[in-house]
């Protein structure tokens, strides 16, 4: 792969995920003419205060939303699979999502019912009480396996937190039996996953977490290549092992924390955007790889938001069906077209 | 010189896994010099690449301490002693479409900033490494597309690029046919003469360390430790000693093993040359002693024909033939042997 092919991809990269902003705001259930938009989005006022305030206070959100979750669920598996050198891994392998799924399954189903907040109710600070909750169980399972982590080594590590997982989404389950119908359509539909969540006022918290994990990835782009070898070489190259694999970890489990907080548990994304761009650019530097994940996980998030709106319908798709059956043909093509699943991903 | 640290040394180094109360050898006192190709060599499972390991710094010893130029390994830097010593494992190296160049790239690690970006002096290196180790051609293939021998060069060369005086090989030769190991082990043996490198390669392959190290560590299954230079072992049957078995002996005179033949059956076999002495051998494949000669039942000499090719004339069971092939000679006394019991 030579540089002008990387850099003419990554135009290419950055050309769409421009388009896909673009399209994401003019596109969905409302129609709502380009020049309106326009007018809307540079403060120039619109005629239609409604039209202006579904591009400002929903559309706008939510499509930025989309790519930064995208990207940060791309990183963030990027790293996962590194780090435990399984092409498997996602922003999820050590529990994050079931954390915060317990979180978000205790406030709903629990709380809610006992009278403390009715979500249902009050839209807002329903809103605003998953997106604490879930942080806090996707802290919590995290800052348990960051302390597991210095003990155990990398694989074990891992199955530790599959473990977890299991366990965890056990005491979901049991929750889940013993609540009421509606209580369990709120926690169904965060289980789904969604973009929309992330308020205006909201957004900018979103954002901040979002650029802070990212931008520590990048920082991250050297230890990363040295874990590429496996953890002893990495020791070797002098890297100090537990300490990178800590912030490594860390960042991942950040950046797939603050997503599901916010955006409910979005699968696929996260596993299949760093295989596209191994796919593409046919290496494994980190240097290369990263920012592409942060493209092309942005992409994909913008494409799946859009579809998921399914524009011209008058109904919208769960999300999680929409990573996954954007991401599903695209390594099943790839497999095919290879032949050879080592190949795609390393030897 | 003289006064100078070693490379490397070890003083009453135990070695073992780190959750395991047992270690796998007590009491190891080493030295590796610069300028020195030291052959690892003993049986599986006898700790090498624990010791490699441990060398390294990759695993703690369970004892004793490890000085790097007379400094204490366990004290130094990590990217201090990135610099001093650079290793080869076996470890597999999965998930990896590294270009062969980025690989032995990474060697540069120590030395460059928090990017990781090669400045001119690294890419310099990273070169010279590529060089040495003869894969110019590899430069730009994926690690993973590029066979086992070319794989043990790269990894090789990743080391090199790490510029340390120290270079620890686990097995650099396994997995890779003989023209090729011969050729690395030349390489790591030149790399120790005229780049002042102290290297130790553990390896399976006696008759090449042998011929190549200029000193072998002998690791026998108790865990000690026998140095010195090929000849003196070999002279003091520390060779023969590590690894003889049921079904095979080192051969002190020609330097090698022979399978051990059936007690009792012995070949009278005289002649000179090469065509003597691969007939002996082959002799002995097939389970004939030729050192008690006083009880053969089988008798050769081995001559050459009028046009210099060689004779094989043998008498066996009282019948006497001559051969110009060993493999009619050795047909022809399997099928009397069989003969012979069946009567």
């Amino acid at each position: 792969m030579n540089k002008r092919r990387i850099a003419l991809w990554f135009t290419f990269l950055i050309v769409l995920g421009l388009g896909g902003l673009l399209a994401g705001i003019c596109l969905g259930s409302v129609n709502i003419p380009l020049i309106e938009v326009a007018s809307s989005l540079f403060g120039a006022g619109s005629d239609n205060s409604t039209h202006s305030s579904i591009v400002l206070e929903f559309r706008l959100p939510r499509t930025l939303t989309a790519a930064l979750a995208g990207a940060a669920l791309a990183v963030s598996g990027l790293m996962m699979q590194t780090v435990f050198r399984n092409p498997l891994a996602d922003p999820f392998v050590l529990g994050v999502n079931s954390g915060a799924s317990l979180g978000v399954a205790i406030a709903l189903l629990v709380l809610g019912p006992g009278g403390i907040v009715l979500a249902s109710q009050t839209p807002l600070s329903g809103s605003l009480l998953v997106v604490v909750a879930a942080t806090i169980g996707a802290g919590a399972s995290l800052g348990l396996i960051l302390l597991l982590s210095s003990r155990v080594d990398v694989m074990s590590l891992l199955i530790l937190g599959l473990m977890i997982s299991y366990g965890v989404s056990s005491i979901v389950s049991i929750l889940i039996y013993h609540s009421m119908a509606d209580r369990l359509q709120v926690f169904f539909n965060w289980s789904f996953g969604s973009f929309g969540a992330v308020t205006l006022r909201q957004l900018g918290l979103f954002c901040l977490v979002v650029l802070l994990g990212l931008v520590s990835s990048v920082l991250l782009v050297k230890r990363l290549d040295a874990f590429l070898l496996g953890e002893r070489y990495a020791k070797t190259l002098g890297l100090n092992v537990g300490v990178s694999r800590l912030a490594i970890l860390g960042c991942a489990s950040l950046l797939a924390g603050v997503v599901t907080g916010f955006c409910g548990p979005i699968g696929f994304i996260g596993i299949a955007a760093p295989h596209i761009c191994r796919y593409l650019f046919r290496t494994s530097e980190h240097w290369i790889l990263l920012p592409g994940a942060i493209l092309m996980g942005g992409l994909v998030g913008l494409v799946a938001d859009i579809l998921a709106r399914a524009p011209g319908l008058e109904a919208t798709l769960p999300l999680n069906s929409v990573t996954a059956l954007i991401g599903v043909p695209v390594i099943v093509a790839a497999l095919l077209k290879q032949r050879n699943y080592q190949r795609i991903f390393g030897e | 010189m003289s006064n100078r640290s070693p490379a490397l040394e070890a003083r009453s180094v135990s070695i073992g896994y780190k959750e395991s109360r047992r270690s796998v050898a007590d009491n190891l006192s080493l030295k590796l010099e610069s300028g020195e190709f030291v052959s690892l060599l003993g049986p599986n499972g006898v700790g090498k690449s624990t010791l490699i390991r441990t060398l390294a710094g990759i695993d703690e010893p369970k004892g004793g301490e490890i000085l790097l130029n007379g400094y204490r390994l366990l004290d130094m830097a990590p990217k201090e002693r990135a610099r001093r010593v650079s290793v080869v494992l076996t470890d597999s190296l999965p998930g990896t479409m590294l270009s062969v160049y980025s690989l032995v790239a990474l060697g540069r690690h120590p030395y460059t900033g928090l990017a990781g970006r090669l400045s001119t002096d690294d890419r310099a290196r990273v070169d010279w490494a590529i060089d040495t180790m003869g894969i110019q051609n590899l430069a730009t293939r994926r690690f993973g597309e590029i066979s086992d021998g070319e794989k043990q060069k790269a990894l090789i060369a990743r080391a090199l690029a790490q510029e340390a005086k120290v270079l620890l090989l686990d097995e650099p030769t396994a997995f890779v046919d003989l023209p090729r190991r011969v050729e690395i082990v030349n390489i790591l043996r030149e790399l120790a003469h005229y780049q002042e490198l102290a290297v130790l390669a553990s390896s399976h392959d006696l008759e090449l360390s042998l011929s190549c190290a200029d000193k072998l560590w002998l690791m026998d299954s108790e865990g000690s430790l026998t140095t010195g230079i090929p000849e003196d072992l070999a002279l003091r049957g520390s060779i023969a000693k590590l690894f003889s078995g049921d079904f095979f002996q080192w051969d002190s005179e020609s330097g090698g093993f022979q399978v051990r033949g059936k007690p009792g059956r012995f070949v009278r076999i005289t002649g000179q040359g090469e065509a003597f002495h691969w007939a002996r051998r082959a002799l002995e494949r097939i389970g004939f002693g030729s050192r008690h000669s006083e009880k053969a039942e089988l008798e050769i000499t081995v001559s050459s024909d009028a046009n210099g090719d060689p004779l094989y004339q043998a008498v066996f069971s009282g019948l006497p033939k001559s051969f110009t092939m060993l493999e009619d000679l050795i047909g022809w006394i399997r099928g009397t042997e069989k003969s012979d019991t069946l009567l």
